[in-house]
């Protein structure tokens, strides 16, 4: 698979949490149009393994866009320049023979690196525990017919589980905010009717344990949603707002 | 009580302050702006003395003076501080940013917020504190008077339009943004509100805008 990209990588090293980083500079040579990212990645860290060196230590694991994991800022974009794909998804022939690439983790107080590319995104399941349980009648399922839902709640709830929780809206915010993420999880159970008996304890409780984890607050720029690969939409922002608001304000 | 403070800290709760009192000084500016227009009338100044009095007069409207520092007081103080706490969130800064996903004034609201702050100090003490609180404009100096004096000089017609483009793309952003933050996005109304917040950013920039330049220039009669 010999090809014909010859490029400049910028890529962010740190040993630990502890430790501050800096950008190494890497050649790489013969990288074919139809790799992925992570296999051009994987290309360098192979030769840098043979060479007795370090390798650049990244997230991932499907590699098909739906778990989450790779999560590279690549040219100053969450996942790289592309709409709608993940780190795995881009391929190289987004990029042109003899560019240099800066390669740079998730930056947020809230994802503390653990080395190189690998960020802490343990704040966001803290997020989702915080959301707390779903009450359902345990035995048989019952009749898909009993909960009649209509069409377009479904899709907009299914819209909003799409987010993969990567962590891209974080990265892209310029507060780091988690808004777009914590909107997409209250939203998915907001909009179904297993969701409402917890409605209103939900938002509360994943709000504040977002702001606890020191997420920034939304300045509703809109990069979040121009940067998410799974195209999560900030309309979900507002349900959060209308969902917080009304229930601090009707709470007993 | 303690619900309601809670509630206003949280990260949301700064935000829905920002948005209703953003919103509030939005609708100051609309009537601001319209009775300013009336200098425009080219009779002297009359009938825009005459709105320039009942509005120094009228007890609901001085009442509704100290209701709108109070709003722009917490406009402020809010902002400034969502800026610094959301500035502190990304410890070490990116070395590249694309700055294509999204509107390069959406993201400076803070400094658009506080050239406006810097303006708001000359605009108020060149007419409210001389005319309210030191009394340093004579008796039988007019509003219409005290606009032609202080815009002869060309250091003040130069901040006045700086102050009027930063207003336009404060409120370009922050008149949809308001209304995202209070929940009102709706696939058939938000294109609508966006549409309105955008003519209404630009049409009051221009008409304020106009003033200092048209008594600069000598245009209003």
């Amino acid at each position: 698979m010999e090809g014909n990209l010859n490029l400049t990588l910028k890529i962010w090293r740190q040993k630990n949490a502890n430790e501050a980083g800096k950008f190494e500079t890497y050649q790489v040579s013969g990288i074919s149009e139809d790799m992925s990212f992570l296999e051009m990645i994987d290309v360098l860290n192979n030769r840098l393994i043979e060479e007795g060196d370090d390798p650049v230590a990244f997230d991932h694991d499907c590699r098909e866009g739906i778990c989450g994991m790779c999560s590279m800022y690549i040219n100053g974009s969450p996942h790289g320049p592309n709409k709608g794909v993940t780190t795995c998804q881009l391929h190289m022939r987004s990029f042109s023979n003899g560019e240099t690439i800066t390669i740079e983790p998730w930056r947020a107080g809230a994802f503390p690196v653990i080395k190189d590319l690998v960020v802490n995104r343990s704040s966001f399941d803290r997020i989702i525990a915080a959301g707390g349980f779903v009450s359902v009648n345990t035995g048989n399922a019952q009749d898909a017919n009993n909960i009649p839902i209509p069409k377009e709640d479904a899709d907009e709830a299914f819209a909003a589980a799409a987010c993969i929780g990567c962590g891209a809206c974080v990265a892209a915010c310029k507060n780091a905010s988690a808004m777009l993420f914590t909107s997409a999880k209250v939203s998915q159970l907001a909009l179904l009717p297993q969701g409402q008996v917890e409605r209103a304890k939900r938002a509360q409780a994943m709000v504040a344990q977002m702001d606890e984890e020191g997420f920034g607050a939304c300045t509703n720029t809109g990069a979040c949603e121009a940067e998410c690969p799974k195209g999560i939409s900030i309309e979900n922002i507002a349900r959060m707002n209308r969902e917080y608001f009304s229930a601090v304000f009707a709470a007993k | 009580m303690s619900w309601l403070t809670k509630s206003l800290g949280s990260s949301l709760g700064k935000k829905l302050l920002m948005s209703l009192t953003g919103l509030f000084l939005i609708s100051f500016l609309l009537v601001h702006c319209t009775l300013n227009a009336l200098v425009f009338l080219q009779d002297g100044g009359e009938t825009f003395n005459k709105a320039a009095e009942f509005m120094a007069t009228n007890p609901v409207i001085r009442t509704m003076e100290i209701v709108l520092f109070l709003g722009l007081i917490v406009h402020m103080v809010d902002g400034l501080r969502l800026h610094f706490e959301n500035k502190s969130k990304r410890p070490v800064a990116y070395a590249v940013i694309n700055g294509k996903n999204s509107t390069w004034y959406s993201r400076s609201m803070g400094l658009l917020g506080t050239l406006l702050l810097l303006f708001l100090v000359m605009h108020l003490s060149h007419f409210w504190f001389n005319a309210r609180i030191a009394g340093t404009i004579p008796e039988q100096m007019t509003m219409f008077e005290k606009m032609k004096e202080v815009f002869v000089s060309p250091i003040p017609v130069i901040v006045y339009v700086i102050g009027c483009g930063s207003l336009a793309y404060h409120l370009m952003h922050g008149f949809q943004s308001a209304f995202q933050t209070i929940g009102w996005n709706h696939p058939k109304y938000m294109p609508t509100i966006k549409c309105i917040g955008n003519i209404y950013a630009i049409v009051v920039s221009l008409v304020f805008a106009a003033m200092p330049i048209a008594f600069h220039l000598n245009l209003i009669k």
